[in-house]
């Protein structure tokens, strides 16, 4: 690592940052509904995630060595430039997602970012567009059907089954397996999405002539994406895990055990047969199927709907972002440093507007007093009466016609206009 | 385009076997345990509860040794 240019440097520590989203957006995956049920303390849950997902960053012997997966033709060109702005698509994504509190796939939005950087700068050519639609269009179609399918019939045989006991002495059993599951699915994230990173920066590292072809991640790259993914895991993207936790249905430790169990099954058992279903889309449909499951169990679907709406959008928009950063960026010097500028300038837009409704550890559970402010100040978004911050409704009525009508110029536009 | 519906059906199908078949065992572990000190007041005979309570445990380890499978599947 004797000569790395400020262009690779950049980029690694973009790839670091994106990771660093990749955490706290995910931490909700593992832990929302540890958390919602009180199985643990949203800070024991947060830290327990976290080195979780450390470990998980160093346990696999499998490297990655392709950063798409086969979607993207590496092969064809792919210029440090274009990971930049793909990265750019994707951690702008996920800031808006965050904001907005909806769970939405920080793997979706890498691959966004990055085809439709590839896109602008390669062409249409350099996308495998069966790849796109086999591991990323169908495993998120099926995803939530099947893991909300497994946490329905779960709940009703657990239910079924527990139905003579007294509730107290079985929910500390149901929250200890739960939080078994919840270590698990932490545990696959570090080892997948960490993994992600480490790919991206190797091939920045390749491109770049600091390492030869082929190359398997140095130590620091492994080091540097594992801790990276971890301090954004224990930061808890809380306005994410309030969503999932509180916002979809409310859930019983029965229902948290069998959603988080059905979560980890189906997360594996996919990987392990070759056809890798969404951990974000397995999560939040193994919620609604454990609020379908146990009678009495009311799903809000206006929140599963936005929810639904965002996940449609991560793709093109990320990738729109990513094809305007990589125009940009492919000016040259300039171009590079003003994509850094609007990244900067928009995270930070992002992080103020988060901070006029702050969501934290200590409020995370706390949905009487969201819902007390409500009805006076939801009314005009047309939404129903979940429990949602109120920024979330704001923001996605704004981003969800943009993205339906697909004018290029709407979506991108969005960390700017909030500034 | 070529969609690989029998390993999207066999995913499917694991998937939601493997969490009845988890979920269903641990439950039984946990209603076991439960029932123990109800039985003990009840007065029930003490092999009866030695006996759910050793299949109590046994619906336990299994579920252990499921968590363990997975912590291999994600190590190797």
């Amino acid at each position: 690592m004797e000569h790395i240019t400020l262009l690779i440097a950049i980029v690694i520590v973009t790839a670091l940052a994106f990771d660093f989203t990749n955490g706290f957006h995910d931490t909700a995956n593992a832990m929302a509904t540890t958390i919602s049920t009180g199985a643990m303390k949203p800070k024991a849950a947060v830290a327990m995630s976290a080195v979780l997902n450390l470990v998980g960053a160093f346990l696999s012997v499998e490297v990655a060595r392709t950063i798409s997966g086969g979607i993207i033709d590496e092969s064809a060109g792919v210029q440090p430039e274009v990971i930049f702005a793909g990265l750019v698509g994707a951690i702008l994504w996920n800031l808006l997602t965050w904001l907005a509190g909806l769970p939405s796939s920080s793997s979706h939005a890498l691959f966004g970012g990055l085809i439709g950087a590839t896109i602008a700068s390669v062409g249409l050519d350099a996308i495998h567009g069966d790849a796109v639609v086999m591991k990323v269009i169908v495993p998120a179609l099926v995803a939530p059907l099947v893991a909300g399918f497994a946490a329905m019939a779960a709940t009703r045989l657990t239910y079924r089954v527990a139905r003579n006991t007294d509730e107290r002495a079985t929910s500390k059993g149901y929250r200890a397996g739960q939080i078994g599951s919840a270590a698990l699915v932490s545990l696959a994230h570090g080892t997948n999405d960490a993994q992600k990173t480490m790919g991206v920066m190797t091939l920045a590292l390749i491109a770049g002539g600091v390492l030869a072809p082929d190359s398997d991640p140095p130590m620091w790259v492994i080091a540097s994406a594992g801790i990276a993914i971890a301090l954004g895991t224990y930061l808890g993207g809380w306005r994410i895990i309030r969503t999932l936790g509180k916002g979809i249905t409310d859930i019983q430790p029965p229902q948290g055990f069998a959603a988080q169990t059905s979560a980890a099954t189906t997360i594996l058992a996919s990987s392990h047969m070759g056809f890798a279903l969404s951990t974000t889309q397995v999560c939040s449909g193994a919620v609604m199927g454990c609020g379908l499951g146990r009678k009495g169990g009311v799903v809000h679907w206006s929140t599963a709907r936005r929810m639904v709406v965002a996940w449609g959008l991560t793709l093109p928009a990320a990738g729109i972002i990513g094809a305007l950063g990589a125009l940009l960026a492919e000016q040259g010097t300039w171009g590079v440093s003003a994509v850094l500028a609007l990244l900067i300038a928009g995270s930070i837009a992002i992080y103020v507007r988060s901070r006029k409704e702050p969501v934290d550890h200590s409020n995370v559970n706390d949905v009487n007093g969201v819902n007390d402010a409500q009805p006076a100040e939801a009314a005009p978004a047309e939404s129903g009466p979940e429990p949602a911050p109120v920024p979330l409704q704001v923001t996605i009525t704004r981003t969800a016609p943009a993205g339906r009508a697909g004018e290029e110029p709407s979506v991108p536009d969005q960390p700017t206009t909030t500034v | 385009m070529n969609i690989e519906w029998s390993v999207l059906g066999e995913v499917a199908l694991v998937s939601v076997l493997l969490t009845i078949a988890l979920v269903g065992l641990f439950t039984v572990g946990i209603v076991t345990g439960a029932n123990q000190g109800g039985a003990a007041a009840a007065g029930r005979p003490r092999l009866g509860a030695a006996l759910s309570r050793v299949g109590g445990y046994a619906c336990f380890a299994l579920c252990a040794a499921a968590v363990g499978y997975g912590i291999y599947l994600i190590a190797f």
